[in-house]
């Protein structure tokens, strides 16, 4: 890269005031040393800032769908309006946030720094990713300049093939994207193969290692399905190669399996790397290690191997036959074992530590009980008879909600709080991050509990307009969205804030003993002079608080034992 | 029998499947709404465990200070690990296999139903009854079975009627069967559940059940009305039940459609570039065969309505397209 001027010399902090420490932020200077950068953690930066970009339209959306429904009748948004905007809303929540969220913005930061190596295995193939996401993201926005989406994120047959909004142009954005998402898996698997460090056995890995790498699994094997559907998509639609078409002997049902073959296991994809986050949240922040490591790790992979078997659990109602309806039940249930397994080993961990409330930790305790409701619900609608009456209805909306967003959006901005001080060097203010975390708790619940009532209720979802019955329900769920996204911008901003007024942050601010804590906050250029010693990822007291350093020091009566 | 009364009426009413659920009008119901009051308490009782112990640890544990003193614990328990795997996994056997039965009774439809057919269009319901009555609204006899056969005219619809605790997909090209048992007379609402465009959450409609004969005395009524109504009156009824209200208007606004307002002893161009008038003859053809004349600047969109409408409607529609003068221009 002759374009970047490497300037290896080059410093951070204030001029004259501290002694010159090499950082990854300024090592290199000039809007080229970023868009052509290969350094994985400017990579992981880039893509936090798109990707949150991309959340804050989703987000948009869902305020105007929300405000549209506090009212039955139509208040702003004619019907074709409103099914574009839940079409929008849907897909760029998916495909430009939830599923490269965690992965690709703090994947792509952490996981070789945990490794305690220089950067991931192959660094084009991680810029070609990004550039993947923003081409994807483009053909998403020319979809809605271009006649708008009104298919549902679901993209479902025969009206996809039939309506005469830009479906072409969306399914080619949402087929680069899943070549970005490929590339991020495939090159995450390769460097856990290939890049740990002396020491690092696969039992000594951090559990967010576990989760990325179950989670690559399931990008590279299931992401390509996606892609053929969607391709088959296109020819149905260009050329009525007649395999969804009923007219001409196509199977519009077939298109529904295709779809969740892959949509399915995206649904992990969406949910490991946050169970990962939260794995590390609560062993640092109760100062213990982890309880049932193996059951944790083992977990994550049975998860990602049974999620591929479920799929027909979004068709009970389709008409698909009673046996294979109730073999993806079966399937469906035993995927509640592992999960369930986590959130024990989680609280089992907290026992006897010394927990602290600090932002991450406020976040992984709102996952606990948020993840609890959204797996929980999930037991309703895994039961044959109940998700016949359930199917379609709001309480789905709810269910997922809370597993998406209580779920992997909580789990991002814990990941986000805990990581931040290692990303931009600085700490934010507690007391306020803690407010707006305890904001975005009241304002989740506030909005999605009532939708499982008046989905149990019989309220079907995408419905532009309501039965006057519903109402209340609306109200509160409305209400619920503002004090929601007021919550989640003040989180940002106050994040953002500290950039300019938080105090610089030691390596080791949390007392983790994972290895990205040993390096420098930010971290130099190369991470690590030399590769690291490695030890027990979760031996917590392998470093002890300095009042001098504000920050966590290498503990030297530690002794690593043998037990873990 | 007051004591438990008594008892009942300390419990928050939250708590009920009266609270979470629609009325219980099929036999169904009460199958449904036991799993479904079997799976919210047993979700009660792990979300009180998980939540409670949380929140004791987190209370008992918090931190003071920096100052930290961990004691030490066990990092793993086997035994314990393996009893919070087990027990999780009996319980799931119960759901599954309650659901299953639930399930099988669901997709066993009797031999003796009341059968109704059922067409789903773009944004409408057409039940068609025995001796080939059609109509939008669904009339059932109480205390028997009755079983729908479905089929789409154009994309997947869903039909769902909460009450009933029955719901299954519409779909183009093949015939999907829905059977219930309703116990109860009186009215239930009929919703679309399965994403259809523009119009998907207008696609609601009323499920009537009578006592015994009260179906047959219903379908005579509809019979009758048809007969003796004014033509134009008929065209009327037709047009909002039937589903033409959802894409044509009658102010002179353009819909998926062209608007029926003054548009009777018009000339229009169609997409094969020729020119047509707007009279019986094309009203009657386009509601039979929508494709074979198409107005320039529209989609070709409309399902036909062969076989859906009588005779009797199909004049009442030209009569009534004839009526909607444009009275500026007159």
């Amino acid at each position: 890269m002759a374009t970047i001027v490497e300037n290896p010399s080059l410093t951070g902090g204030s001029p004259g005031a501290e002694p010159v420490v090499d950082n990854y932020l300024t090592f290199t200077r000039g809007w080229k040393s970023w868009a052509f950068t290969l350094d994985h953690k400017r990579i992981g930066v880039m893509y936090l800032c798109a990707t949150l970009g991309a959340f804050f339209v989703g987000g948009v959306m869902a305020l105007l769908l929300r405000s549209e429904l506090f009212f039955p009748g139509k208040q702003f948004l004619s019907p074709d309006m409103y099914n574009h905007m839940f079409t929008l809303h849907g897909a760029v929540m998916t495909f430009l946030f939830i599923i490269p969220g965690i992965p690709a913005a703090q994947g792509n930061f952490v996981l070789p720094i945990m490794l305690g190596a220089k950067d991931v295995a192959f660094p084009r193939m991680n810029l070609g990713s990004f550039y993947l996401w923003v081409f994807g993201a483009i053909y998403l926005v020319a979809a809605i300049i271009f006649g708008g989406l009104d298919t549902g994120w679901t993209f479902y047959t025969p009206y996809s093939t039939t309506t005469n909004t830009s479906v072409i142009l969306a399914t080619t954005g949402v087929f680069i994207l899943g070549f970005s998402s490929i590339f991020t898996g495939l090159n995450f698997i390769v460097t856990i193969h290939t890049m740990r460090p002396p020491g690092m056995t696969w039992f000594r890995m951090p559990l967010f290692l576990w989760a990325t790498y179950a989670t690559a699994i399931i990008q590279v094997l299931a992401t390509p399905v996606l892609g053929i559907t969607l391709l088959l998509l296109i020819a149905e639609r260009a050329v009525g190669i007649g395999i969804f078409q009923p007219e001409l002997g196509g199977d519009p049902v077939l298109f529904q399996h295709f779809f969740w073959f892959y949509s399915h296991p995206a649904v992990y994809i969406m949910i490991l790397p946050a169970m990962g986050v939260i794995s590390e949240l609560i062993s640092t922040f109760s100062r213990k290690h982890i309880f049932g490591y193996r059951f944790v790790a083992y977990s994550s992979i049975a998860i990602a191997l049974l999620g591929f078997l479920v799929w027909g659990h979004h068709m009970f109602t389709s008409g698909q036959s009673a046996v294979s309806a109730t073999m993806f039940s079966f399937l469906t249930f035993s995927v509640s074992i592992p999960s369930a397994i986590k959130v024990f080993n989680w609280l089992a961990t907290m026992y006897k530590g010394s927990i602290s409330f600090a932002t991450p930790m406020v976040y992984a305790l709102s996952f606990i009980f948020l993840f609890s409701i959204g797996g929980l619900t999930g037991l309703f609608l895994g039961a044959l008879s109940v998700d016949i009456h359930l199917h379609d209805t709001y309480f789905v909306v709810a269910h997922f909600h809370y597993v998406m967003m209580g779920g992997t959006l909580i789990a991002f901005l814990g990941g986000l709080t805990y990581w931040w001080p290692k990303m931009t060097g600085r700490m934010y203010d507690e007391f306020s991050s803690q407010m707006a975390a305890i904001g975005v708790f009241i304002g989740f619940n506030l909005t999605f509990f009532p939708q499982f009532v008046m989905g149990a209720r019989g309220m079907p979802r995408r419905y532009a307009d309501y039965l006057p019955e519903y109402e209340f329900y609306h109200q509160l769920s409305t209400i619920g969205a503002f004090v929601l996204g007021v919550a989640l911008v003040a989180a940002v901003g106050i994040l953002v804030r500290s950039l300019w007024t938080g105090p610089k942050a030691p390596a080791n601010p949390w007392g983790s003993a994972t290895l990205e804590w040993q390096c420098s906050s930010p971290p130099p250029h190369d991470n690590f002079a030399t590769t690291p010693e490695v030890g027990d990822p979760y031996a917590v007291e392998s470093v002890k608080w300095s009042d001098s350093e504000r920050g966590y020091v290498k503990n030297p009566s530690y002794v690593p034992s043998k037990d873990h | 029998m007051w004591l438990s009364k008594f008892a009942v009426s300390f419990v928050p009413a939250q708590l009920t499947s009266s609270y979470w659920l629609p009325e219980p009008n099929s036999t169904f119901a009460p199958e449904v709404d036991g799993l479904f009051m079997f799976i919210f308490w047993l979700s009660v009782f792990f979300f009180v465990l998980i939540v409670g112990l949380g929140t004791y640890f987190a209370l008992k544990y918090r931190r003071v200070g920096t100052t930290e003193v961990v004691a030490p614990s066990a990092s793993h328990n086997t035994a314990l690990e393996a009893t919070w795997s087990l027990i999780p996994t009996a319980l799931i056997f119960v759901i599954f296999g309650w659901g299953f039965v639930g399930v099988v009774d669901m997709r066993t439809p009797p031999e003796n139903a009341y059968e109704v057919q059922v067409n789903a269009k773009k944004w409408a319901w057409n039940f068609t009854y025995p001796g080939g009555l059609p109509d939008s609204d669904l009339h059932l006899p109480v205390d028997q079975p009755t079983i729908l056969t479905m089929t789409s005219d154009d994309v997947i619809h869903s039909l769902f009627i909460p009450a009933f605790r029955a719901k299954m997909d519409v779909v183009p090209g093949r015939y999907n069967k829905l059977w219930f048992h309703p116990t109860k007379t009186g009215e239930n609402v009929l919703f679309c559940t399965e994403y259809c465009g523009r119009e998907h959450s207008g696609m609601n409609r009323k499920v009537f059940v009578y006592e015994a004969g009260g179906v047959e005395k219903k379908l005579a009524e509809i019979q009758e009305t048809i007969d003796k109504m004014d033509p134009a009156e008929l065209g009327k009824i037709t047009f909002e039940k039937s589903g033409c209200i959802q894409c044509h208007s009658i102010d002179g606004s353009k819909k998926v459609g062209p608007s029926f307002l003054g548009l009777f002893g018009t000339t229009h161009d169609i997409t094969t570039g020729e020119k047509i008038t707007v009279d019986e003859n094309y009203i009657r053809e386009s509601i039979l065969e929508p494709m074979a004349k198409i107005a320039a600047g529209y989609n070709p969109q409309m399902p036909s309505y062969k076989g859906q409408l009588r005779e009797k409607q199909i004049e009442g529609l030209i009569a009534y397209i004839k009526s909607l003068k444009n009275s500026s221009s007159k």
